[in-house]
């Protein structure tokens, strides 16, 4: 009847209880349904959809244009999706403060936006970073713990590097980090 | 041209012709000439036709006789292109003399679903140059799913020097540089809406380059550039444009700056929120802004959007115009139905709703309880997933239609859904003119019965006597299409995907809806004997869509012998060797009075072929385009001279 076969295209609901005559893996309709994959994104490579042929039963493959939400909306929904999940908040310590602050990371984009927040929220100024000098001059210098353990100059390794790295941050005062630029 | 229920507000009627044929006394009496009774009529006419602001009736008008068209064509100030490719620019410019509104959509609506290859087509430029010449005095522009560059901004800024305004939805190909010179450029300009389009980011400081004077900005609408603006700017801009009542801003503008944007703009009437949270996280003790001052001030606030990236607990800011709001758009906000309730509560007044399902059914219920004026809802999918979890059901549905008595429009995402929902929103509201549900697990069913959606939306077309555009989803046999061919007599878009078992779907919807302009399906198994059963019907369509269908080469070549008034453009995606497929990737299809178009992607001319009725000598002619990385598009139409 039309509705068996409407059926047999929703795998993931009746494929399990099906009884059947004949080996498992072997249906006609799993070969209907890989069809219907190969029609999903035309980027998808050719090799990937040889091997969903093969494998029993496939897994529903995401359709092209499926469901019918504009990219635009797909798009924004998709970055504050993966940004809620995951947000990094680490601690901030400040050398002579009285309690730490937390800020999540994953709200920065680069380290200009990073060091002027921390000035504002620690009334400090950190100064400029140079690779052979680190914050030579300032006030205070920037420092964090990375995944190792050790302490680090902020600034030193590209940016999406540093977010994933960093523990926690420490706001050291510029003479005691004289010796991390140095060397 | 043709008829089109989403209109543009492109505001006021005709204008007389100035350049009218009468001949009147303004001197002295021995100069007066008694004008032909020709003339007579035309002065008539057109003083008449004035009165004509409807395309449709103006339309009826022009078909009376060659006078009656002429005067017509020449009173007609507003245009409404439907599909750019279905007439050429300068028939156009040719016809109609003074023109001072244009609209002109181009990409058929799955092309936002990537279902189009990049530069499939619709691009401005051929529209701009004719207008360029013809129509110096144009004020306003509305371009749908266009193509337009940076160089077409440009040359429209300068082509155009009293344009009013300029709105673009969906369009895409230009950037912030564009926008510069527009800003710059387009002095007189009181509306700048872009919307849902994709504007590339040229680090151009656009916001700058308006003029420094006062300026005459009504509405200014930004919410889709995706690219950091300069603030300061934007703040200078609105201080002296004291006449903006519309202003919506991107997701760069923070909860801190939109606060001192809206209290130099206390008479905003629209306002699109921008990102609704603040820049940095606020220190303890420190001060926050108060928001809800803010809000309290703009006394005619009706329309509020953005939240785009919304700390749920400034939305108690917003109470003080809750109760003004005729629209609202949380459609970027994910909110949950506990933070959305005591804002809800107090929107008597709402007629539009935008929400995300993250709300869940309770969120809803809320609504169906407070929005007793709801006119149109629309529930967006925070996940656009097949196997999500899905918050909302036929429980948000049912509350909706028992509460929301007078809703005309609805869209409506979801994982499950039930027939008796469907049915009891038919019964419930019968002013429903738009009804698009989409239960976005393919071929899903009845989750509580296991039946076919056939019934809820047999209900839909049935009761609901009003209905010109539906989108069906879910479970459907053939018998949901004989529905809606005996019911739908009013159905202007439909829209199908994974649906029906036979061509005979297809055959109860050509054979039965009378007034179908736009029909889009895709992935359903329709072929050629279905397609051939809509000949009598495809020239008064504006087109038809069929993607992943069971249509052939040899059907569409014979649609096309048959009916020389389509373009016929068929799609087939590159293949392996060993993959074949008897059937093509994508069926577009549409009535054109001048034939097919030269500017498809890639396009490459094989000596043995020439542009159709000029000097092919073959019954029929294959216009062949040839390769773009995955698709190959050809173009069929019969060879006839013009």
């Amino acid at each position: 009847m039309e509705r068996s076969l409407a059926y047999e295209n929703d795998l993931s609901n009746l494929e399990a209880t099906e009884l059947r005559l004949g080996l498992p893996g072997t249906d006609e309709s799993e070969k209907q349904s890989s069809r219907n994959n190969k029609r999903s994104s035309a980027e998808m490579d050719n090799s990937c959809e040889k091997d969903e042929q093969e494998c029993a039963p496939a897994p529903k493959a995401q359709v092209v244009g499926w469901p019918p939400v504009r990219s635009y909306r797909k798009n924004v929904l998709h970055q504050k999706n993966e940004s809620e999940l995951s947000g990094m908040f680490v601690k901030v310590s400040m050398d002579g403060a009285p309690y730490l602050r937390k800020i999540d990371l994953k709200v920065y984009k680069n380290y200009q936006d990073l060091l002027k927040v921390l000035e504002n929220m620690f009334k400090c100024s950190i100064g400029v970073y140079s690779e052979r000098e680190g914050y030579n001059g300032s006030e205070f210098a920037p420092t964090y713990e990375d995944k190792d353990g050790d302490w680090m100059l902020v600034g030193d390794v590209p940016w999406d590097m540093f977010i994933t790295s960093c523990k926690r941050l420490r706001i050291m005062k510029g003479s005691e980090a004289k010796g991390l630029g140095c060397l | 041209m043709s008829e089109d229920e989403e209109l543009p507000d492109l505001g006021g009627g005709s204008t007389r012709s100035s350049n009218s044929t009468a001949v009147s006394g303004g001197g002295g009496d021995h100069n007066y000439v008694s004008p032909s009774p020709d003339q007579v009529l035309e002065n008539v006419l057109e003083n008449v036709l004035c009165f004509l602001t409807s395309r449709r009736d103006r339309n009826a008008a022009s078909l009376v006789c060659k006078s009656w068209y002429r005067a017509e064509a020449l009173t007609r100030s507003e245009l409404f292109i439907g599909n750019c490719y279905s007439v050429s620019p300068r028939r156009v410019t040719n016809r109609f003399r003074l023109v001072k509104a244009i609209a002109i959509k181009g990409k058929p609506r799955f092309s936002d679903f990537s279902l189009l290859p990049p530069d499939w087509g619709a691009h401005f430029g051929p529209w701009l140059s004719a207008m360029s010449r013809s129509y110096r005095a144009l004020e306003k522009l509305y371009l749908k799913r266009m193509s337009v560059t940076d160089d077409d901004l440009s040359f429209a800024a300068q082509s155009f020097p009293i344009l009013k305004e300029l709105v673009m939805v969906c369009c895409e190909g230009f950037g912030t540089g564009g926008l510069a010179i527009v800003a710059s450029g387009c002095r007189e300009i009181r509306v700048l809406e872009l919307m849902d389009s994709d504007v590339g980011d040229d680090e151009a400081d656009w916001i700058s380059c308006f003029p420094d004077n006062v300026t005459c900005l009504e509405s200014f609408v930004f919410d889709c550039v995706e690219a950091p603006i300069n603030f300061e700017a934007l703040e200078r801009l609105v201080a002296r444009s004291p006449s903006l009542k519309k202003l919506r801003l991107n997701c760069y503008i923070s909860i801190g700056q939109l606060y001192r944007l809206m209290i130099r703009a206390p008479q905003l009437t629209h306002l699109g929120t921008g990102s609704f949270s603040p820049l940095e996280i606020v220190a303890q003790g420190e001060q926050e802004l108060n928001y809800f001052s803010a809000f309290a001030a703009c006394k005619s606030l009706i329309c509020l959007s953005g939240f785009r990236e919304i700390i749920p607990d400034y939305l108690s800011a917003i109470y003080p115009v809750c109760g003004n709001l005729t629209s609202l758009n949380l459609s970027y906000a994910n909110i949950n139905a506990e933070q959305l309730k005591p804002v809800i509560c107090l929107c008597h007044k709402l007629q539009t709703f935008w929400v995300l399902d993250s709300v869940s059914d309770e969120g809803l219920q809320a609504v169906s309880a407070a929005c007793k004026d709801l006119r149109e809802l629309r529930v967006f999918p925070v996940q656009a997933l097949e196997d999500a979890e899905g918050p909302v059901s036929e429980v948000g549905l049912l509350a909706i239609s028992e509460g929301c008595r007078k809703l005309q429009s609805i869209l409506y995402f979801c994982q499950r859904m039930t027939n008796a929902a469907v049915v009891a929103m038919s019964k419930n509201c019968l002013d429903l003119v738009v009804f698009r549900l989409c239960i976005m697990g393919r071929h899903r069913p009845d989750h509580i019965t296991g039946e076919p959606m056939d019934e809820g939306f047999g209900a839909i077309v049935k009761n609901c006597k009003k209905l010109t555009r539906l989108a069906v989803s879910g479970l459907l046999t053939d018998r949901a299409f004989s529905y809606i061919g005996q019911y739908g007599k009013l159905l202007r878009t439909l829209s199908v995907a994974f649906a029906g078992n036979t061509d005979l779907g297809l055959k109860y919807l050509l054979e039965g809806c009378p007034k179908l302009q736009k029909l889009e399906i895709r992935d359903s198994p329709f072929g050629d004997s279905a397609l051939f059963a809509g000949l009598h019907h495809y020239y008064n369509m504006r087109f038809l869509w069929m993607s992943s269908c069971k249509v052939t080469r040899q059907g569409c070549e014979e649609i096309a012998r048959q009916l020389p008034g389509l373009v016929v453009e068929v799609i087939t995606r590159d293949r392996e060797e060993n993959e074949t497929s008897e059937y093509v990737d994508t069926l577009y299809m549409y009535r054109s009075l001048d034939g097919p178009r030269a500017d498809a992607p890639r396009l490459m001319v094989r000596p043995s072929l020439m542009i159709c009725g000029k000097h092919c000598t073959s019954t029929e002619c294959r216009f062949s385009i040839a390769r773009s990385l995955d698709f190959t598009l050809s173009v069929w139409v019969p060879c006839i001279s013009r």
